[in-house]
């Protein structure tokens, strides 16, 4: 059974989402875009006419208006704006998929925790950050072998494929970034630090995760352990990969004090897809990516739950 | 001559943390910051070397958190106020708030030449806790003097009080800072201020040229003590300005006895910054000075040249912030080299 679903936010992230769904999605079929600027004014909007796609241009007064088209939501705002609407979603009984750094719900990483976290029953989940949906998934592969003490993610983004969204969210980013390396991707503690760089041409979307171990660690199964989960993220991110496998830096490396651990530094790059913006922008292409195999999940779960809802029924 | 005014900032204890890998105790820093009050130095400024929030592994954890450090210095301040830096990306809001509570007079952002719409948050909330709120526009090399006037705009318009041109590569002559400054003077109405590197040789050439143009407060170090080849020293700067007749508060004979007295016999050898070949090389391909040193333990750690590494992030056009593809390009050089040396051998057979 399909999940009927609309895209709140038509810039950068919500139509390169659009072109996914409609691209690739399975489950999921996309009702409606909603902004709040008239067509002639949001590329975005424009893209949803031109696509076929029915559009709102009222905001969330469209989201009332039309809730009964959709069970699902795609929030591709900003922080501040989905505080706001995640209580009208959840009167309008809608799930929301809220990319936005507002984490109102729990953090999603599909290769990590997706799964259990639709199951728990959740109605509002958070795709964390882009480099969070890049970089967790590495930190996660090493604290599985080796309790990570200390994780620390860097991301550089093109300039050109960070929107105000982004740009006016600078802190959302870096802290709930740090939150997900913790809660998701396992570190006793975490940072996060990112930089825009504007050079041309743009910068593939690369990042570093440093994570702090035991100096006994075995180096060989953290390498194994990311390269499988490399592959797993390639199923949904097909350009998504590791540039410096899991490399140490030992005392000699580094001017403070390491004590008994050592560092790895693991570095990897993210292609996108390039369906709205060009190839450079694997930030935006992870987010929407990882949201879509996040509600493909919820659509699964909600069909395996009629089906049994059905059952006792009759 | 002229008896224009000019405000001095010290930054011994920020930009001089690079040079010492962040590592200053915060009695180091209470003591060097006695002496610049005692000279009647105008601002210090304290902080990791990239800001609240710096400490960390890409950029080198500092010897304590900015919390102990500006304990360490707030009661050895009489006159001189207290500046703290922040690079929204690396620091946050919370960084402010903390700096604020603890004895902060003035906060400095800093962003990219092209990246200023990132800070308008923090404006916002120094301006919101009634504070002094300065703008700093790195690597301004980068851009030409229009894009950056915009970018200054920007922070004007968040509610900035001054802004610097931060010349953070050391890369710029004395015409391209005339033709950045003076525009600057021109369009805003803000203060402007100058921050120089002297990889090239122009710390305190550069920073005259930007007060000819009409910039009115400008930053130095105690023997230049700061990234790379480190910034204007501050104690040439004083003696300076005194001879070309300009205003300025602090005690000539005080700062050179910080420098030399006070903060010399706290510094090894091989951290005093120089202009030697790697920092000149900084200046000559463009890059963020506070990569020096990273760039050095990469080159021993992959045995190449660190002016090869420079070279090649200088064609990449880095950004400060990325010291992590130091050792990116490092390994690469290393890899191509071996390959070279491999189909070399191969070849010989």
């Amino acid at each position: 059974m399909s999940l009927d679903a609309a895209i709140v936010g038509p810039g950068n992230i919500g139509t390169d989402l659009m072109y996914k769904i409609l691209d690739r999605g399975e489950e999921i079929e996309l009702q409606r875009m909603i902004g709040i600027f008239p067509v002639e004014e949001s590329e975005g909007l424009q893209a949803a006419v031109d696509e076929g796609v029915d559009v709102g241009t009222d905001g969330i007064d469209s989201v009332k208006e039309h809730a009964d088209e959709f069970d699902l939501v795609f929030e591709a705002t900003s922080a501040g704006i989905h505080e706001q609407h995640a209580p009208v979603y959840k009167d309008l009984d809608l799930f929301a998929v809220d990319l936005t750094p507002a984490a109102i719900g729990p953090y999603t990483v599909p290769v990590v925790n997706a799964d259990e976290v639709v199951a728990s029953g959740h109605e509002n989940i958070n795709m964390v950050t882009c480099g969070g949906q890049a970089t967790i998934p590495i930190v996660h592969a090493v604290d599985r072998v080796a309790d990570v003490e200390y994780a620390e993610m860097v991301s550089h983004i093109s300039s050109e494929s960070a929107g105000p969204g982004t740009r006016g969210n600078i802190d959302k980013f870096t802290q709930t970034t740090a939150a997900g390396l913790e809660e998701v991707g396992g570190a006793d503690r975490g940072k996060a630090i990112i930089t825009l760089n504007p050079a041309e041409p743009p910068i593939m979307m690369r990042n570093t995760v440093y994570t702090r171990i035991d100096e006994d660690s075995d180096v060989d199964e953290i390498r194994d352990s990311v390269s499988r989960i490399e592959s797993e993220v390639q199923e949904y991110v097909p350009g998504y990969e590791v540039t410096l496998e899991p490399t140490v830096k030992d005392q000699d490396d580094v001017a403070f004090d390491l004590g008994d651990s050592i560092i790895l530094t693991t570095m990897l790059e993210v292609e996108g897809e390039g369906q709205y913006l060009p190839p450079y922008a694997g930030n935006l292409d992870i987010m929407t990516s990882a949201a879509l195999g996040a509600a493909e999940r919820v659509a699964q779960q909600s069909a395996d739950a009629d089906a049994i809802g059905g059952v006792s029924d009759d | 001559m002229t008896d224009d005014h000019v405000r001095l900032v010290d930054m011994t204890l920020r930009d001089g943390m690079h040079a010492v890998d962040h590592q200053f105790t915060p009695e180091e820093m209470a003591e060097v910051a006695a002496a610049l009050d005692a000279a009647e130095m105008d601002v210090v400024e304290v902080s990791h070397g990239d800001g609240m929030g710096g400490s960390s592994i890409n950029y080198g954890f500092a010897a304590a958190d900015t919390e102990e450090y500006l304990d360490a210095v707030v009661p050895e301040l009489t006159d001189t106020q207290l500046s703290v830096l922040l690079l929204p990306g690396i620091g946050t809001v919370e960084e402010l708030d903390m700096a604020v509570d603890r004895g902060a007079d003035i906060c400095r952002i800093a962003t990219h030449v092209t990246e200023a719409d990132i800070s308008e948050d923090h404006f916002g909330y120094v301006k919101d806790r009634g504070l002094e709120a300065n703008g700093l526009l790195m690597l301004s090399h980068m851009a030409e003097p229009q894009r950056i006037l915009e970018e200054a705009k920007k922070m004007e318009e968040y509610g900035a009080d001054a802004v610097y041109l931060m010349d953070s590569a050391g890369a710029l002559l004395p015409n391209d800072v005339r033709d950045r400054i003076s525009l600057l003077v021109d369009e805003l109405s803000i203060d402007v201020g100058f921050h120089a590197h002297n990889n090239l040789g122009l710390g305190i050439g550069n920073t005259l040229a930007a007060l000819e143009e009409g910039a009115v407060t400008t930053d130095g170090c105690l023997r230049g003590l700061g990234a790379g080849s480190g910034n204007a020293q501050i104690e040439v700067l004083v003696g300076v300005l005194e001879k070309a007749g300009y205003d300025i508060n602090p005690d000539f004979f005080g700062v050179m006895d910080a420098a030399e007295d006070v903060l010399v016999p706290m510094i090894d050898d091989d951290e005093m910054p120089k202009l030697d070949n790697d920092s000149l090389m900084l200046g000559y391909a463009g890059v963020y000075s506070s990569f020096l040193r990273h760039t050095r333990r990469a080159g021993k750690k992959y045995d190449i040249d660190p002016r090869e590494i420079l070279v090649k992030l200088g064609e990449m056009e880095v950004v400060g912030g990325q010291e992590d593809l130091i050792t990116d390009v490092a390994s690469q050089l290393a890899e191509e080299r071996d390959a070279g040396a491999a189909a070399e051998a191969a070849s010989d057979d």
